[in-house]
């Protein structure tokens, strides 16, 4: 009996091969075809760096004409990567402060009945396709903060911002950065509601039982909390804003050029603006630079990204 | 001092407070001087500015003359939380109201109907090409990735829990969430390029890319309602002899299957309205081509979108909201799908 209890022992006896029969075979494919769709995407990845590698490695060092007028790959790449750090960062100081209050208001303000239709409507802005928001703000949002253009320029010239002559049609970086924020809103929100929502709530309960007003149980009790999941949702909505391509290549009149100027007709253009404004264009060279250029955002996204991550990972082990 | 002798003042145990209803009379008086505002002179937007500010300085400085510093800033905080939503919603109540709006002055049959082909001047053109392109693109993209996402996070859970493996890939589906769309359009396209020739860009080339893009998301969201089924689940079938594969697919997954449907109509409805990568691996064309391995560039609605507006003529701003309006539906009619699938399949808890 011990021996047939032991199922490699003695094929012939083991009860389980007998039960499962064509089982034993159809785990073996089914495995087979999971390990297989897990693998492809190991393999997936490889090939994104290997064929970007390919092709956008001799963009690094290509005839001085194919840089968009910049003499040469880091001349060219280095505005681009300031503007999209700079668009990104306009968004967020934006973005973030909405978001963190609408999360409170869906977790923590806004009575039941209220909040679960606003969580339902910031998802929904959430699904609405980058090329609409772009399209709202080259056309809508644009023409309609004109009036604004001209105000900040006239009366906070002396910021670096709005020193310089404004846009006539709306169609800067200030509006850009607006949408962004508007875009990347949804995510932040929905990731800060959910670390809000999972606050212990007897903390809560101990603090407004000492006396705490409602502000002052959010700030001792659900900040502390959420810190390191508040920081990964920042991080999370900057690595969106920092590829997003359409809302500032539709919205914003582009130029290569390090600015901190973000109301006029020259706006520092961002890598995948760039990138989406001359994929026409047919050469080899100019391809392979503007294809070195995403590799570029590629790195920077991940980095990004993987100190996002590391922050949560850090916030869990706490 | 007796005890009688107390006043009422003095024998409260709490502090002065607000009369009830405190905050209704501070908004009522905040709307009359936003209506005042506004028969004075001052525009819509700039009378709902002072309005609201009367109420976001008002009520705070009067709890902080009546009670003190710590009521007036939970009120302040209180406001600015509900501003910070009303401001919120305008840019989406703004958004959603021109697309239907301008979309539907530019809607009728011939734009649903009719490709671009040789449309000049003021003739009727359509987005009928576009509209099978996205279809066609997009079907491409959900072959790919459905049976790849599922298959992968039946392996995260059912196969490598915890194993190497299963820690890479899991690794892997993160850097591949965040990987910008415009570089998944430039990895189809340097990736046909070597492969077919140089400049192809066809329908093909664009379903790779939103593949990519959507596989992760088919794999987040399968994984976490495969989480969900209960082990008690798994280890009744395995008492009862059944093999693992025939578990999955006649156990597991039916169990499961509501969320996962839900998580794939959620990615397709993602990727649907991604423009960058086709722009890039699709490319452009004004005429009806239904072929995806063709090698010729295959429209999409985004991509429609995008390019009728670069033209700057009056029509073309028309087009790109028409295109926005039919983008939009598609969005909402896959997101809606999803809820109600969603609804249906949901699991029964207990309550």
């Amino acid at each position: 009996m011990t021996v047939a209890a032991d199922p490699g022992a003695d094929p012939g006896v083991d009860p389980k091969s007998e039960l499962s029969g064509r089982g034993s075979v159809g785990d073996v494919v089914f495995r087979g075809l999971a390990v297989t769709a897990a693998s492809l995407i190991l393999v997936a990845l490889a090939a994104v760096f290997i064929f970007l590698g390919i092709e956008g490695i001799p963009g690094f060092n290509v005839d001085e004409q194919h840089y968009a007028g910049q003499g040469s790959f880091m001349g060219l790449v280095v505005p681009l990567l300031f503007a999209t750090m700079y668009a990104a960062v306009l968004a967020l100081i934006i973005a973030v402060p909405f978001s963190v209050a609408i999360a409170l208001f869906i977790s923590h303000y806004a009575p039941r009945r209220i909040a679960v239709p606003v969580a339902y409507v910031i998802d929904l802005l959430a699904a609405v396709p980058s090329v609409v928001f772009g399209l709202w703000g080259a056309v809508a949002l644009g023409p309609y903060l004109v009036p604004a253009h001209a105000w900040l320029a006239k009366n906070l010239a002396w910021l670096p911002f709005f020193d310089g002559q404004p846009s006539g049609n709306g169609r800067t970086l200030f509006t850009a950065s607006i949408v962004l924020a508007v875009m990347i809103l949804p995510i932040i929100t929905s990731i800060c509601r959910e670390v809000f929502a999972q606050t212990p709530r007897l903390h809560e309960e101990a603090a407004l039982a000492l006396g705490a007003t409602r502000w002052e149980m959010i700030r001792y009790a659900v900040f502390p909390y959420a810190r390191s999941g508040m920081v990964s949702a920042v991080m999370l909505g900057l690595g969106r804003a920092l590829g997003e391509t359409m809302a500032i290549a539709m919205i914003a009149s582009p130029k290569v050029l390090i600015s901190l100027f973000i109301v006029g007709t020259n706006n520092p253009q961002t890598i995948a603006a760039h990138i989406a404004q001359g994929y026409k264009e047919s050469t080899p060279d100019r391809l392979s630079v503007l294809i070195a250029t995403g590799l570029v955002l590629f790195a920077f996204t991940f980095l990004v990204n993987a100190l996002a991550r590391w922050i949560v990972a850090r916030g869990r082990a706490k | 001092m007796s005890n009688t002798e107390l006043s009422n003042e003095e024998t409260k145990l709490s502090h002065a407070t607000l009369p009830r209803g405190a905050q209704w009379l501070v908004g009522i008086a905040a709307i009359a001087l936003g209506g005042l505002a506004l028969v004075l002179g001052v525009s819509i937007v700039g009378a709902v500015v002072i309005g609201v500010l009367a109420f976001l300085i008002g009520y705070p400085v009067w709890a902080l003359l009546v009670e003190n510093k710590r009521s007036a800033t939970d009120k302040l905080v209180t406001g600015l939380v509900w501003t910070a939503f009303g401001v919120a919603v305008i840019p989406l109540i703004w958004l959603v109201y021109m697309v239907f709006a301008r979309g539907a002055a530019t809607i009728n049959p011939e734009f649903l109907t009719y490709s671009m082909r040789s449309v000049t001047g003021d003739e009727q053109g359509g987005l009928y090409h576009a509209l099978m392109g996205t279809l066609i693109v997009t079907g491409i993209a959900a072959l790919i990735s459905i049976p790849i996402g599922i298959m992968t996070a039946i392996y995260l859970i059912e196969y490598g829990k915890g194993n190497r493996l299963a820690k890479a890939i899991t690794f892997l589906v993160d850097v591949m969430t965040g990987i910008p769309s415009i570089v998944a359009g430039l990895f189809a396209f340097a990736l046909f390029t070597l492969l077919v020739g140089p400049g192809t860009r066809f329908g093909f080339g664009g379903g790779v890319a939103l593949s990519l893009l959507m596989i992760p998301t088919v794999v987040r969201s399968t994984e976490e309602m495969l989480k969900l089924v209960p082990d008690d689940l798994r280890e009744a079938a395995y008492a009862l002899g059944v093999p693992k594969w025939r578990t999955i697919t006649r156990m597991v997954l039916p169990t499961a299957i509501g969320g996962i449907v839900t998580g794939v109509v959620l990615a397709i409805s993602r990727v649907i309205g991604e423009t960058a990568p086709l722009l890039v691996a699709s490319g452009f064309n004004p005429n009806m081509n239904t072929s995806a391995f063709d090698d010729s560039p295959m429209m999409t609605v985004p991509v429609f979108i995008y390019t009728q507006l670069s033209e700057a003529t009056q029509k073309g701003v028309e087009y790109a909201w028409g295109g926005a309006l039919v983008l939009f539906i598609l969005v909402m009619v896959l997101n809606l799908i999803a809820r109600i699938v969603g609804t249906i399949f949901a699991p029964k808890t207990g309550r």
